[in-house]
C-alpha cells in the first residue's frame, strides 16, 4: 500500500494537509477546525527519555509513601494511592475500585514502562521489540490516566477532613504532583513523530 | 474560503493510532490493516452515532441514582449519616470553604450535566447532517474530551477519606452505592464521547 509520509490528515476533521517543518514551538493547527495537527517537539528522545525515567522513579515514591496523615485524640492514621482504591473494594462500591486503580496506578505505571522501553531503543534510531503493540497501547490508555484528578482529589480530602481533625499532606502528596508534572512532560507528549525518528528507510535499518 | 481537501476526495485515509496517512480506494475492503502499525483502518469510527447515543443514555441513567443515593457514611463520634454528592457541596459551602464547594460543583455537578447537554446535542445535529455552527461544534467537542474525567473527583475523595477515617468506635467513613453510579456516569460519558467521531460533524458538507 502505498503511504504519504508528507501528508497529514486533521483527526477531528479528515483535512489533508502536507506537512511543514515548525520553528521553535509553533503548533500546527488545522485551517478547517483549528484542532492541533502536531506540535514542535522540545525534547529530542535522551531527555524524554531522561524525563520519563524520573516519572518512573517518582512514580515508585508517589505510591509507596502515605499521601495524607491524619490524627484524632492521639490515634494515627494513614493511606497511599493503592490503599485508597482499596477502600473502595468494600461492599456494594467493589466494582468502581477496578476503574479507580487503573485511573491513577495502573494506567499511568503501564504508560511510563512502556515508553522507556520504546525510548531506550529509539535513542538509537532503533524500533524495541514490540513497539508496534507497544505504540499503539500508549494511544489507548492516553485518555485513562488521571494522576490530576487524582492530585485535586488528595487536597480535596485534605480540605475536608481538617474540620475535624488534624491533617498533613504525607510525601506520597508530594510525588503525586511531582509525578503529574513529569507525566505531563512525558505521557501527553505527541508520539506520532517516533514511527518517523524510527523509519527502517531513514535509519538505514534492515527490517522489512 | 475554498475547504481543504479531504482524505475520501484524494482516495487516502489516515491511521486513527500513529497518523500515518495512506492510499486508499473508496469502496474497497474497510479494514485493510495499516502498513505501519498494523491497526485496523477506519474511515469513520464504526456506528459512531448509535454506540454513542448508547453509551450517553446509560450514563444519563446512572446519573439518577447516583445523585440520589448517599456517595458515603460519616461517623464521627457516635454520629451517623449518610450523605449524597450535593449534601457535600453544601457542607463545604456552610463551612465557608466556598472555592471547594466550588471546585466540586464544578466537577461532579456542572460537568456531567454539560457533557450530556453537549454530547446530546451534537449527536442530534451530527446525525441531522445539520451544517449549523461546524466549527463552533468541533471546539464545543475537543472541550468535552478535554474536562470530561475530571468527574472522577468525587470518587478519588470518597476512596481517600474512607481509607483514612478508620478509628474502631471513634470516627468511621464507607463508601456507598452512590459513588458506584457515579463512577459509571463518568465512564459511561467518556465512552460516549470516545465513541463519537467528529469528522461526522463535517461530513453533512459534502453534498
Amino acid at each position: 500500500m502505498q503511504t504519504f509520509s508528507a501528508l497529514v490528515a486533521c483527526e477531528h476533521c479528515d483535512s489533508v494537509f502536507r506537512r511543514y517543518a515548525l520553528a521553535p514551538r509553533e503548533v500546527a493547527r488545522c485551517k478547517q477546525c483549528q484542532a492541533v495537527l502536531y506540535r514542535d517537539s522540545r525534547l529530542d528522545v535522551n531527555q524524554w527519555l531522561a524525563l520519563t525515567i524520573a516519572a518512573a522513579i517518582v512514580f515508585v515514591m508517589a505510591n509507596t509513601c502515605p499521601v495524607i496523615r491524619i490524627s484524632l485524640q492521639g490515634v494515627h492514621s494513614e493511606t497511599t494511592l493503592w490503599q485508597s482504591a482499596v477502600a473502595l473494594a468494600h461492599g456494594a462500591t467493589t466494582p468502581i475500585a477496578v476503574p479507580t486503580a487503573l485511573s491513577i496506578i495502573v494506567v499511568p505505571f503501564m504508560q511510563i514502562t512502556l515508553l522507556v522501553w520504546v525510548l531506550a531503543f529509539a535513542r538509537t534510531g532503533q524500533r524495541a521489540p514490540g513497539f508496534a503493540r507497544a505504540m499503539r497501547m500508549l494511544v489507548v490508555l492516553r485518555p485513562w490516566s488521571m494522576i490530576e484528578v487524582g492530585l485535586l482529589g488528595i487536597l480535596v480530602a485534605i480540605i475536608k477532613l481538617s474540620s475535624f481533625l488534624q491533617v498533613a499532606p504525607g510525601p506520597g502528596a508530594w510525588a503525586t504532583a511531582a509525578l503529574l508534572v513529569l507525566t505531563t512532560l512525558t505521557a501527553r507528549r505527541d508520539i506520532h513523530w517516533l514511527w518517523e525518528w524510527t523509519d527502517p528507510a531513514r535509519a538505514g535499518g534492515t527490517e522489512a | 474560503m475554498s475547504r481543504p481537501p479531504r482524505t475520501q476526495q484524494l482516495g487516502l485515509i489516515a491511521c486513527h493510532a500513529c497518523g500515518l496517512v495512506c492510499h486508499h480506494i473508496v469502496g474497497g475492503n474497510e479494514h485493510v490493516p495499516c502498513p505501519r502499525c498494523g491497526t485496523a483502518l477506519h474511515r469513520r469510527r464504526p456506528d459512531s452515532i448509535t454506540r454513542a447515543w448508547a453509551f450517553l443514555i446509560a450514563g444519563l441513567i446512572f446519573y439518577i441514582p447516583a445523585s440520589m443515593l448517599p456517595v458515603m457514611y460519616t461517623d464521627l463520634l457516635g454520629n451517623g449519616s449518610d450523605s449524597t454528592i450535593m449534601h457535600g457541596i453544601v457542607e463545604f459551602w456552610k463551612a465557608g470553604s466556598w472555592a471547594i464547594a466550588f471546585v466540586i460543583f464544578i466537577a461532579s455537578v456542572a460537568v456531567p450535566c454539560a457533557k450530556f447537554l453537549v454530547l446530546g446535542l451534537l449527536l442530534a445535529t451530527t446525525q441531522r447532517r445539520s451544517r449549523w455552527a461546524m466549527r463552533e461544534r468541533a471546539r464545543l467537542y475537543r472541550l468535552v474530551e478535554l474536562v470530561g474525567y475530571w468527574s472522577m473527583l468525587d470518587v478519588l475523595v470518597v476512596a481517600i477519606v474512607s481509607a483514612l477515617v478508620k478509628f474502631q468506635g471513634l470516627s468511621d467513613i464507607e463508601p456507598r452505592i452512590g459513588i458506584l453510579f457515579f463512577g459509571m456516569v463518568v465512564i459511561f460519558t467518556m465512552l460516549s464521547a470516545m465513541n463519537f467521531d467528529p469528522r461526522l460533524i463535517w461530513d453533512a458538507d459534502e453534498t
